[in-house]
């Protein structure tokens, strides 16, 4: 699945998109920031207060309990600061 | 007769005039037209800022609006709705979102314009950075925007 990051997110990890493969026990969308973190210390960085971090799947909002298979793209991001 | 929106997520700067000419051309049944334009201050906490850049989602953007303009038309009777949110680098005293409602009386065109500001400020995916003499950073979220946002939640 692709994931992206936004602002200080994408900042901190360094990338704006990427391609990953989580294993199976990765279910949702609390388990993937889990799984991320222990990928670096970028990664560790951009989801020190995972409670901050908002998460899209597919372009829509979802909680941090939302399920993560099927989708297409994840996104991460700060609370938004538009408008 | 139904109504579509019309939502452009754009660089470039816009006319309000225009605008609201837009929607009201040729039309005599439209009695009210709201209009809020959110312009880029040239201070932020007492602190000069040289300028905004907002990062934004392309995609979800136009997804996220499209769905609370949906939301919008079918709770108020709305005759015309126009947004506008701007990306890119913004200088103090330009433009950074348009919202444009009309309907035959003012209540539906106030109201819808403020449901809308509302979610766009809390859910629609854009990134204020300012731009000042110390630097750049990220503007926070604002709790109250979220208290603003949850008063429009249907029980």
């Amino acid at each position: 699945m692709k994931v992206k990051y936004f602002a200080w997110v994408r900042e901190r990890i360094g990338v704006a998109e990427e391609i990953i493969e989580p294993p199976a026990d990765v279910r949702t969308v609390d388990d993937l920031i889990g799984w991320l973190s222990q990928r670096g210390d970028a990664y560790a960085y951009a989801f020190e207060k995972p409670k901050v971090i908002r998460a899209a799947i597919d372009h829509a909002h979802v909680k941090a309990d939302a399920a993560i298979s099927g989708a297409r793209e994840i996104a991460f991001f700060p609370p938004m600061t538009g408008g | 007769m139904s109504v579509t929106a019309t939502i452009r997520i754009q660089e470039g700067n816009f006319d309000v005039a225009q605008e609201i000419a837009a929607l009201t051309r040729g039309r005599t049944d439209i009695g009210a037209v709201v209009t809020f334009s959110g312009i880029c201050r040239g201070s932020e906490n007492g602190e000069p800022i040289a300028a905004l850049t907002l990062e934004h989602y392309p995609g979800m953007a136009e997804a996220e609006i499209g769905r609370h303009a949906d939301e919008a038309l079918s709770r108020w009777l709305l005759q015309g709705l126009t947004i506008i949110h701007r990306f890119g680098r913004i200088a103090p005293g330009e433009n950074i979102v348009l919202v444009v409602t009309a309907s035959p009386h003012r209540e539906a065109a106030f109201e819808a314009a403020e449901f809308l500001m509302d979610y766009l400020k809390t859910s629609a995916p854009f990134w204020k950075r300012e731009e000042s003499e110390k630097g750049t950073s990220w503007i926070e979220a604002r709790d109250h925007d979220d208290v603003a946002a949850a008063r429009w939640t249907k029980s």
